[in-house]
């Protein structure tokens, strides 16, 4: 009974290849011509005959993908589903290519089944490996989708914490976007190491990116604040908009740093405080572009 | 008093309260709410969100756009299912945390909104409402 599908499956690999692929195709699953017609069918020959393979070793008729006989159908599974996750499928669209298995290959078993009792003992046979191999496929696809949202997440934090060097001893840290404690430490980290770097005596942190400061935030800040204190360094806190003060004095939040209400501004400050001016050394020359 | 829309959000990991926070700019906006006071009840809403996951270990968070004869408001309502508060008055207390913040959420939520209503049962959880009109 074990080999009674391996068997069928050997002899007819090439017609049940040939229907899978058209119902492929024709599916959602051929992603609207995201994968090639000829790798998906090199795709959908190995994994027919991995799988007839595997079928065939698993005397036991236990049907666990989970066990080494079904190792290189996980294998080969895995890549598809990986490349699929990657190119943007949907899991459904994903999972089809498992799924769309179950027409060709219950055909086939009508087809050949001597009895009523084989014919049904193999096709739940048939279900259950192959719903196993579905399922399994939408496990790789959603880990896979969580690698990349976590490497973007990496990404996004470390690209959107630049210290930029206004001037000698100057730093500037314009923050943008949600400040949560992740995000705050590589903040603190990135500043804290610039300062080092840099020997900066002034760091300015720009706040006007930043679109909601509550208590949490403003920890962040000032915890950011007194440990650029303890390497020597003075913090300006600018960008504060005039909303965000007006919630800050009524959340209690007291920023005991010097805060100005732009870049600009804090710019000037940090200049007159390492005894630096900026003077204008000539008239702007009247434009003498004529219409 | 006519409820126009009406919305519950799950708050179960610090993402949610970023998403509660979004979702309350969008009916402040749709309120009419001007910047200080969409400001203001992000704040308050950003805050109490954030004790449902801290304090009360997840919870829900519902939005209701209210209408009282010609004013608009936003009601909020965090429910989790934790531990409860054994005394309101020193949590409302200024600078007083259990959980090493700045000690200004509850007090500075309370602050930020026209009507705050807290309601806490040790061992069964806590329900805090607050409002904020046009």
């Amino acid at each position: 009974m074990v080999s009674a599908l391996a068997n069928i499956l050997e002899t007819n690999e090439s017609g049940v290849l040939a229907k899978w692929l058209e119902l492929l195709l024709t599916s959602a699953n051929a992603g609207g011509g995201r994968i090639k017609e000829a790798e998906l069918k090199a795709q959908c020959r190995e994994f027919l005959t991995a799988l007839r393979q595997a079928l065939a070793a698993d005397m036991g008729g236990d049907t666990d993908i989970q066990s080494d006989t079904f190792e290189r159908v996980r294998d080969l599974l895995s890549d598809v589903s990986r490349s699929r996750a990657i190119q943007g499928f949907s899991p459904s669209e994903t999972a089809t290519f498992v799924f769309s298995l179950k027409q060709p290959i219950f055909e086939l078993l009508r087809q050949f089944s001597q009895d009523a009792l084989t014919l049904a003992d193999e096709s739940w046979r048939v279900t259950q490996v192959l719903d196993q191999l579905g399922l399994f496929t939408t496990e790789v696809y959603q880990k896979s989708r969580e690698e990349v949202v976590a490497r973007q997440q990496d990404e996004i934090a470390e690209l959107s914490t630049p210290v930029v060097k206004l001037w000698d001893g100057i730093l500037a840290l314009p923050l943008i976007g949600t400040l949560d404690s992740a995000r705050t430490q590589t903040v603190m980290e990135t500043l804290l190491q610039s300062i080092v770097d840099q020997s900066a005596e002034i760091a300015i942190i720009d706040i006007t990116g930043v679109p909601t400061v509550d208590t949490l935030v403003a920890q962040h800040l000032l915890k950011t604040i007194a440990a650029a204190r303890l390497m020597g360094a003075d913090c300006i806190v600018s960008g504060i908009r005039p909303q965000i003060a007006q919630t800050m004095v009524h959340l209690g939040v007291e920023l005991n740093v010097v805060s100005k209400a732009s870049l600009a501004d804090a710019l000037a400050l940090a200049l007159t405080r390492t005894g630096r001016a900026v003077v204008r050394v000539k008239t702007p020359i009247a434009s003498t572009t004529s219409h | 008093m006519a409820v126009l829309k009406d919305d519950t959000l799950p708050i179960r990991t610090s993402e949610d309260v970023v998403r509660v926070r979004k979702e309350v700019r969008v009916q402040a906006i749709a309120a009419g709410f001007g910047i200080v006071d969409q400001t203001k009840i992000i704040t308050a809403a950003s805050e109490l969100a954030r004790n449902t996951l801290d304090y009360g270990g997840g919870g829900t968070a519902r939005l209701e756009l209210v209408q009282n004869g010609a004013r608009k408001g936003l009601r909020l309502t965090f429910e989790d299912k934790g531990p409860g508060i054994p005394d309101l008055q020193l949590a409302l207390t200024d600078g007083y945390t259990t959980g090493g913040g700045l000690g200004l959420g509850l007090s500075g939520a309370k602050r930020l909104s026209n009507e705050f209503d807290i309601h806490s049962v040790v061992g069964e959880g806590t329900r805090i409402t607050i409002a904020r009109w046009k």
